[in-house]
């Protein structure tokens, strides 16, 4: 791929041998690279609800992020909520988004292509008759979901939508939401 | 491998469970012609010698092109020889067959990478009343009911297979996953001349950045019509084949189809822009380009702004599934510990990690055309070469036969 020739070697804040080790050592020990993913959430008052993410596991053992981070969610007011945070649906965009740029940035490291600036618009339409129950008919979500990027790196236009395109092949959220994923909810 | 192992004076048999050509005979559909043009099957001492050199041979051209090889150079086939099981016996191997047992030395396994259709989790969640059947077991349209058929894959069978039924009268579906798009003719010439031209079937195992990967990629989307049109999904689509994503899921009757059509379809077109960027490049560099056509490229796939991504499997929509999804070589009679969780043989360039034992044909073995009748001479003549140095260097040992296992 990379065709460019720098003056220095391509930086995206990628460390693409550690990512290139984890893949080599991990179809090795292919248990090792079974993860598990947590979050927490308590209810505050109304629509507005507070998750937490800290810990998970991975690698044969329990892991920790460097500090618990946290989500306010709830609706905005033409819903006749309080919005004291981003609407739940807004969170999987964001989510959505973060994946794919990590993704662009990864895969761009990868072949030696230097990014200089990467940013996104995302747009999702939703009839909300469905979640209201109005219409049995409609979905409760989105009818579709359009991701706009504009980058600037030192690649051909083909080059830069084969860095969007393979970022989509490995996103876990795009293929959260593109593919089915059986939910299992009880009450303990 | 026979040919070069005469050549090499090595003592040999051909153990063949049927007929000569028993899987181009038994497990291929009625219209099937080869993917590769007549000029390019050349074999070892053996090639197309006819006068249509860019035509692709039916079934029955195929089988006659394989027997005559085996009759010209004598090949020491033993036919209807069903090999029941492979295993290590003193520092050799014991090859257990319908017919007796040999003992030998060295085991050639060339029994290909398509024993068994590949058929995905879900097809036990499709319900009664469709009928289901794999890429080896489809035929022609007519074995098929009246009424929707949804094919499942878009690479050379799938699409193939979409296009006739399609083209039957029957309504088709087809589920797309991850494809290669590759025009069959391009600037005047078969895309396979020119992929053989500019070295790019000749790129080695040892020289990709990823062999895993090179070794999976899917069957290139070609088709050998007689009229050597391109079949891709835009010809698809333009004949009223229906495109919807890989089919995710099957719940509660209901078909769940990938919301990712759109990217494999722009990944596809990408990668066959990146080809043609290569064979311009070589064609360039070489003087081919005032031979040749002017370079151009080909209208991206055409995804529909929203494509189905449920649909109620218990109402009718579909008669018929096909799985067009792959295969995988059966090793069950290998007692041999050379097999990877995955059902793959552990090998480096085909040699096995078991002294003496060496796999041909498979996609990638050595070469990107290794897979390729075209392919195989190469991939024979240097592992015939590492056969006959192994046996050299067992000075001790009285020499025995070599059954090469055929597909």
């Amino acid at each position: 791929m990379g065709t460019t020739t720098l003056e220095k070697p391509v930086n995206n804040g990628v460390n693409v041998e550690a990512l290139l080790g984890a893949r080599e050592a991990l179809t090795k020990t292919p248990e090792a690279a079974k993860f598990k993913w947590r979050a927490t959430v308590k209810w505050v008052n109304g629509t507005h609800s507070r998750s937490t993410v800290e810990g998970f596991y991975g690698l044969g053992a329990e892991q920790k992020h460097k500090s618990q981070f946290t989500f306010e969610a709830d609706h905005p007011e033409v819903f006749a909520s309080e919005d004291k945070g981003a609407t739940p649906v807004e969170l999987v965009l964001a989510s959505l988004a973060s994946c794919l740029t990590a993704g662009v940035a990864a895969v761009a490291q990868m072949r030696e292509i230097q990014l200089r600036s990467v940013s996104a618009t995302l747009e999702a339409g939703m009839d909300i008759r469905g979640i209201l129950g109005a219409d049995t008919d409609v979905r409760n979500g989105f009818d579709g979901i359009k991701v706009t990027y504009k980058i600037d790196a030192d690649a051909s236009p083909d080059d830069i939508k084969a860095l969007v395109a393979q970022s989509q092949k490995r996103s876990a959220v795009y293929d959260i939401i593109t593919n089915p994923t059986n939910v299992t909810v009880e009450v303990k | 491998m026979s040919w070069w192992l005469a050549k090499r004076s090595i003592d040999h048999v051909v153990l063949e469970r049927g007929e000569l050509a028993n899987s181009w005979r038994t497990e291929r559909w009625d219209s099937l012609r080869l993917l590769t043009p007549n000029w390019q099957s050349r074999l070892p001492g053996y090639g197309y010698a006819g006068t249509d050199p860019d035509a692709f041979r039916t079934m029955t051209e195929t089988i006659e092109f394989i027997e005559q090889y085996a009759k010209i150079m004598s090949a020491p086939v033993r036919t209807h020889t069903s090999v029941t099981s492979v295993r290590r016996s003193g520092d050799g191997y014991e090859v257990a067959t319908n017919q007796g047992t040999w003992q030998c030395e060295a085991v050639v396994i060339a029994t290909g990478a398509c024993n068994i259709a590949r058929v995905p989790a879900v097809a036990s969640a499709v319900p009664a009343g469709i009928a289901t059947l794999t890429s080896m077991q489809y035929r022609n349209p007519e074995q098929l009911d009246q009424g929707g058929v949804l094919v499942v894959g878009a690479s050379a069978s799938g699409t193939q297979i979409a296009d006739e039924v399609q083209r039957s009268g029957r309504s088709v579906t087809l589920a797309v996953g991850e494809h290669v798009r590759v025009p069959r003719v391009y600037r005047g010439k078969d895309i396979q001349w020119w992929m053989d031209a500019a070295g790019v079937l000749d790129e080695r195992y040892d020289e990709v950045d990823d062999i895993v990967r090179a070794r999976n990629v899917p069957s290139l989307q070609l088709a050998g019509y007689p009229d050597r049109r391109t079949i891709d999904l835009n010809s698809l689509i333009h004949i009223g084949v229906k495109l919807v994503g890989r089919l995710a899921g099957i719940n509660d009757g209901k078909a769940q189809y990938s919301g990712s059509l759109r990217n494999v379809c722009a990944l596809a077109d990408l990668k066959m822009n990146r080809l043609l960027d290569t064979i311009d490049e070589w064609a360039s560099a070489n003087g081919t380009s005032n031979q040749a056509a002017a370079p151009h490229r080909f209208e991206p796939t055409e995804v529909e702004e929203s494509p189905p991504l449920l649909v109620n499997l218990t109402r009718g929509a579909f008669k018929t599934i096909i799985w067009a999804t792959g295969f995988r070589p059966d090793y069950s009679w290998l007692d041999v510990p050379v097999v990877d969780p995955k059902g793959y043989i552990r090998h480096d360039g085909g040699v096995v990690d078991s002294p003496g034992l060496y796999l041909l044909g498979m996609p990638f073995l050595r070469r990107r055309k290794s897979s390729l009748i075209d392919g195989v001479g190469d991939d024979a003549r240097d592992l015939s070469a590492h056969l006959a140095s192994y046996l050299g260097d067992r000075t001790s040992a009285t020499r025995s036969a070599t059954p090469a296992l055929s597909r």
